[in-house]
């Protein structure tokens, strides 16, 4: 954190003044662990072991917060007969397709209370929905994100047992699943000493209660692992154990490394998702409106206003000509079938399957993993259109990129026409970032953007603008959505600029009379009312931009209600209600946060309540409630189907309902706890540039994990093009320990060259003890070597790119790469250069038994294929 | 005399409260001349830096339609004035010489870049998008309505505001196209 968020960091210094105790978990030593009051260097990939045995370690103390648990989790609830724990299928759950690599979620249901869907407005539909999400093609298009708001629908009410002793309650399944998560386990499996993770228990349990919360902090170093989803998973239920969620110091925080990664996310370009995490429609499931609401109508939560969110949208966008009588234009959104992420993309542009690319402000040969498939991928398109502020290599692989060197590309051969279209700054243009705890933030416009360089805003909105006039006159009914798409935004100045406060306002949603909507409770679902992003609904609220509001902080309470505007309803911390008891009344003094005002008959605190305002603590949900109306006076979670918090996720992650250690794709290190080596439903993507390293490989013997520096920035683009950050860290290093440098000859401040199944790459080495070995207890020593990723060959300062070494294999519920984690060998020296290199690699893939990496023309037509044994792309 | 050794600042670190050298010693009729960039700038924007997503507030300082500098907003509750050296070096960003302010095109084929007008290059894109919606339309999908088109894919970096995100993601989803990306998946 204090090298990649440092400000930020600020305040976990603040907290350490008054007396916190600030624990760091990472592999590798950094300036948070010069501060840190512990350093725990686990080794990478680990970070469930280390988790699970917290949890495991609370549960066998009884060191959990039990009014808590017993209220606010799922802990009581029952699960089916049939489910199966991975400690009794050794790694595997029950339900699993070994053909597709795939789970059936039936067993994984609770044990019902009543029928399946009968809550349900259409139980016959609900069915239908629920028995497609277990479809292959379903199953691959990301659903659990795009259930996000609401949670993944469940067919119906639990059975319950508050004394949680019943053997098949939540509670129960948890202390089986991690029972042999003991420290001399964590201690095996992470490379710490069991003392080490001792300590972290004590800590974090005695700093949780009535009384005290505990913070847990993360970032890409979570998410970006094949078992990313459930790493987070298993801090949720570790933190929901503790009572640490929806109350002040709290929280399990997400640091994103960009100014609006947040934002890019709840307005997302993202495949799977409309604006507020809506599912895009899914042509198995949601042939039409109804269909898409089936999930969700009657449900409880405020999941179950889900129509009035998608037919405000469509309102939204497609204004008069979105009725009652056509759907309200639901058929002119695309149906989505399939994983169409961004990797899976990249290998369909190989295979000539993409025409047109866009590229907005991001570098992909550099900041992903496998820079030479994505360049291949470039290599296949018709056109290529780049946005940014630099000549970034994105735009220049064509004449520039290691490729040409060994003569893989050549600009004879590649077709692709690229326009290169100057970006404006941060500066140059007006509009919001959502930071990563939610809020949103309004820039004001300094200067105008010189020459041709434009806002994305003014790109997109003249787009449109030229398609439409060029389909003016069309009669094709695949041409009425963006002849019928409102896009009438005002513009201002000499270049016609969009107004970013009007698209503000649009998503902010308007009401019957044309004014603002206050919030996403005035939506309607009979196309009375309209609204970009529901959840983002408020940013607008009086006809206000709300996001602008910069009353300085040192004139507000700690919560600083009044700078900026966070979703959903400018409340700080989500889940709010769960500081107080089932009573109303605040766990304690010392963590009042939100509270039950009897005499007002309201809620009230230093922060906006997340419930609603007027709901009594003691109100019980009528039969037949509908939507929020169907959610206890008791249930904090509100926009989970049952209010709860999911110990147990009976449905929403393709992995398992429940955390299990699987050791990283590429790892040197057999599994200890399962015969079940990594992911069994880890998604892979197979060509002749994507070979992966084999696990335990004596070839790449190394395990390599990638990073960021504080002086620069993901692909580099925004900073190594930049004349201070360039002096401050000005060449491509990789961090080895001294210990590894004996082992192989690497000599500090020398040339090293690291090899992997995709290529080889070289880096001045920097020989330190931030990097530590780990030894097994069967005497096996597992070195690790640090790499940060910012380099590239443009720019100030250049070198090799760390994530050419990479590979990509992907979580199968994000599809993220796991690039924290892969294996590769090192040696001393250069790189070859030229067409030798390619013969150096193919000798390693060789040796290690993985299929050959050749490939014939920009990246197509492996050799085999020439041989006539047929494409294997 | 008096005057001209009292103007040497060995002189006055030797002789006077300052032995350091650090504060009045070190001072001279061109440090007091030494006006801030901060204090003659025509206006001060209030911004956000774009590097990660703490969100620091940034204060803009232009003069003459020019920024010449970018320091950190000590009203705002998150950052209270900081910033890391990438915020701090900001100015950088939009004041760089290697920028790239025109449009440049590579023909297919091509082994240099050539400059395109704006107003040209914007209709040639929009050619092609309408060209390659065209090639990669489908109605159906193994007897499912889809409704789209294959042809074009776009990823966006994650410093884009929501409102551009916004108008994206609605003209790309008119248009057909659903290999939306960005790097939040990344």
């Amino acid at each position: 954190m204090a090298e990649c968020h440092p400000v930020g960091f600020q305040w976990v210094g603040e907290a350490k003044a008054r007396g916190a105790k600030v624990v760091h978990i990472d592999p590798r030593f950094t300036r948070t662990s010069a501060i840190a009051d512990l350093h725990v260097p686990l080794r990478v990939g680990t970070d469930i072991a280390f988790l699970g045995g917290l949890i495991k370690y609370v549960l066998d103390n009884e060191l959990y917060f039990k009014e808590y648990v017993v209220a606010y989790t799922n802990a009581a609830a029952l699960v089916s007969e049939d489910f199966v724990d991975s400690e009794d299928l050794d790694g595997l759950f029950s339900g699993f397709d070994p053909e597709r690599n795939q789970y059936d979620e039936a067993s994984w249901q609770y044990e019902p209370e009543e029928p399946p869907h009968s809550g349900s407005d259409h139980p016959a539909e609900a069915a239908e929905q629920k028995a497609i999400e277990q479809h292959s093609d379903v199953k691959k298009a990301d659903r659990a994100q795009a259930a996000g708001s609401g949670g993944p629908p469940i067919a119906s009410k639990p059975k319950r047992d508050e004394t949680l002793q019943h053997p098949r309650s939540v509670f129960q399944v948890l202390k089986r699943h991690f029972a042999r998560y003991t420290p001399e386990m964590v201690a095996e499996v992470c490379g710490i000493e069991p003392e080490v993770f001792l300590q972290v228990a004590r800590w974090v349990t005695e700093n949780s209660g009535r009384d005290r919360t505990t913070a847990w902090v993360y970032s890409v170093g979570w998410t970006q692992h094949s078992v990313g989803a459930q790493y987070i998973r298993t801090c949720s239920i570790l933190q929901t154990l503790l009572g640490n969620i929806g109350r002040p110091g709290g929280g399990i925080l997400a640091l994103r490394g960009h100014a609006s990664i947040q934002g890019s996310t709840d307005v997302p370009t993202l495949f799977n998702i409309l604006p507020g995490y809506l599912p895009m429609p899914h042509a198995l499931q949601h042939g039409s409106l109804e269909e898409y609401c089936a999930d969700a109508a009657g449900k409880a939560g405020f999941w179950g206003n889900k129509r009035a969110y998608m037919v405000s949208l469509l309102k939204a966008w497609w204004g008069d000509a979105a009725t009652p009588e056509n759907d309200f234009a639901f058929d002119y959104l695309p149906k989505i079938d399939g994983d169409h992420s961004s990797y899976r993309t990249i290998a369909d542009m190989i295979q000539g399957k993409v025409s047109g690319y866009f590229l907005v402000g991001e570098n992909p040969t550099v900041g992903h993993p496998n820079g030479r498939m994505n360049r291949f991928g470039l290599a296949n398109l018709d056109w290529l259109v780049v946005r940014d502020l630099q000549m970034i290599e994105s735009a220049t692989f064509w004449k520039e990129s290691p490729e040409i060197e060994t003569g893989e590309l050549s600009p004879d051969t590649i077709g692709t026409e690229v326009f290169f279209m100057p970006a404006a700054t941060h500066a140059e243009k007006e509009g919001t970032f959502t930071q990563t705890q939610r809020l949103l933030q309004w820039r004001h416009k300094a200067v105008e953007p010189p020459n041709d360089a434009r806002s994305d805003l003014w790109f997109y909105f003249h787009l449109g603008r030229i398609l439409r006039e060029r389909l003016a006159d069309s009669t094709d009914p695949r041409d009425r959505p963006l002849l019928d798409l409102t896009w009438d935004y005002p513009t201002h100045g000499p270049e016609v600029e969009p107004s970013a406060e009007a698209v503000l306002r649009e998503i902010n949603g308007t009401g019957p009379d044309g004014r603002a909507v206050s919030g996403y409770l005035e939506l309607k679902d009979d196309g009375s009312t309209t609204c970009g992003c529901w959840i983002y609904s408020g940013v607008y609220a009086d006809e206000v931009n709300q996001s602008a509001r910069r009353r300085p902080g040192r004139e507000q309470g700690s919560v600083a209600s009044e700078w900026g505007w966070a979703w959903p309803y400018n409340r700080r911390i989500l889940y709010n209600r769960a500081s107080a008891d089932p009573d109303g009344k605040p766990w304690s003094e010392r963590k009042a946060y939100v509270w039950w005002d009897e005499e007002a008959g309201r809620w009230t605190g230093v922060d906006n309540p997340d419930f609603e305002a007027t709901k009594r603590p003691d109100y019980v949900p009528p039969e037949g409630a509908r939507a929020q109306d169907a959610i206890a006076g008791t249930d904090p979670f509100v926009m989970q189907g049952d209010g709860k918090a999911w110990l147990f996720a009976p449905a929403g992650l393709v992995d398992g309902p429940l955390p299990t250690h699987y050791e990283p794709a590429e790892s040197v290190v057999e599994n200890a706890l399962y015969k079940q080596q990594a992911n069994p439903t880890l998604e892979h993507i197979e060509g002749p540039w994507n070979r992966e390293n084999p696990p335990r490989s004596e070839v790449f013997p190394f395990q390599v994990t990638t990073y960021r520096l504080t002086e620069h920035h993901t692909a580099g683009g925004m900073s190594r093009t930049l004349p201070y950050l360039s002096e401050l860290q000005p060449e491509f290093f990789v961090e080895v320990s001294p210990e590894l440098a004996e082992l192989r000859g690497l000599t500090n401040g020398e040339y090293a060259t690291l090899v992997s199944s995709r290529t080889a790459i070289e880096a001045k080495v920097l020989v330190t003890e931030r990097i530590r070995p780990i030894r097994l207890r069967d005497g096996q020593v597992v070195h690790q070597i640090g790499m940060p990723y910012h380099w590239s060959y443009s720019g100030i300062s250049t070198g090799d790119g760390a994530n050419d070494l990479l590979g990509i294999v992907l979580d199968p519920n994000t599809h993220i790469q796991e690039d924290k984690v892969s294996t590769a060998d090192i040696r001393p020296g250069r790189r070859p250069r030229g067409p030798e290199l390619i013969e150096f690699v193919e000798g390693y893939r060789r040796r290690a038994g993985v299929e050959s990496g050749r490939v014939g023309v920009n990246g197509r037509d492996p050799v085999a294929a020439e041989a006539g044994e047929g494409s294997k792309l | 005399m008096k005057t001209w050794l009292d103007a040497w600042p060995v002189f006055r670190q030797l002789t006077g409260p300052d032995p350091l050298g650090r504060g009045a010693a070190a001072r001279s009729k061109a440090t007091e001349n030494v006006v801030s960039r901060t204090a003659t700038a025509d206006r001060v924007v209030q911004s956000v830096c774009p590097y990660c997503a703490v969100g620091c507030g940034q204060r803009i300082y232009v003069k003459d339609e020019q920024i010449v500098q970018i320091e950190g907003d000590p009203d705002s509750p998150i950052s209270r004035g900081r910033l890391c050296p990438k915020g701090s070096a900001s100015k950088q960003l939009v004041t760089s010489p290697t920028r790239v302010t025109t449009v440049k095109y590579r023909r297919p084929f091509g082994t240099e870049w050539e400059d395109l007008d704006l107003d040209t290059a914007m209709h040639m894109i929009a050619d092609r998008v309408l060209e390659a919606r065209r090639k990669g339309w489908q109605d159906d999908n193994d007897g499912k309505r889809v409704n789209r088109t294959m042809g074009i894919a776009s990823l966006g970096g994650a410093t884009l505001d929501n409102e551009e995100n916004y108008l994206m993601k609605k003209l790309y989803s008119a248009m057909g196209a659903i290999q939306i990306e960005n790097q939040a998946r990344i």
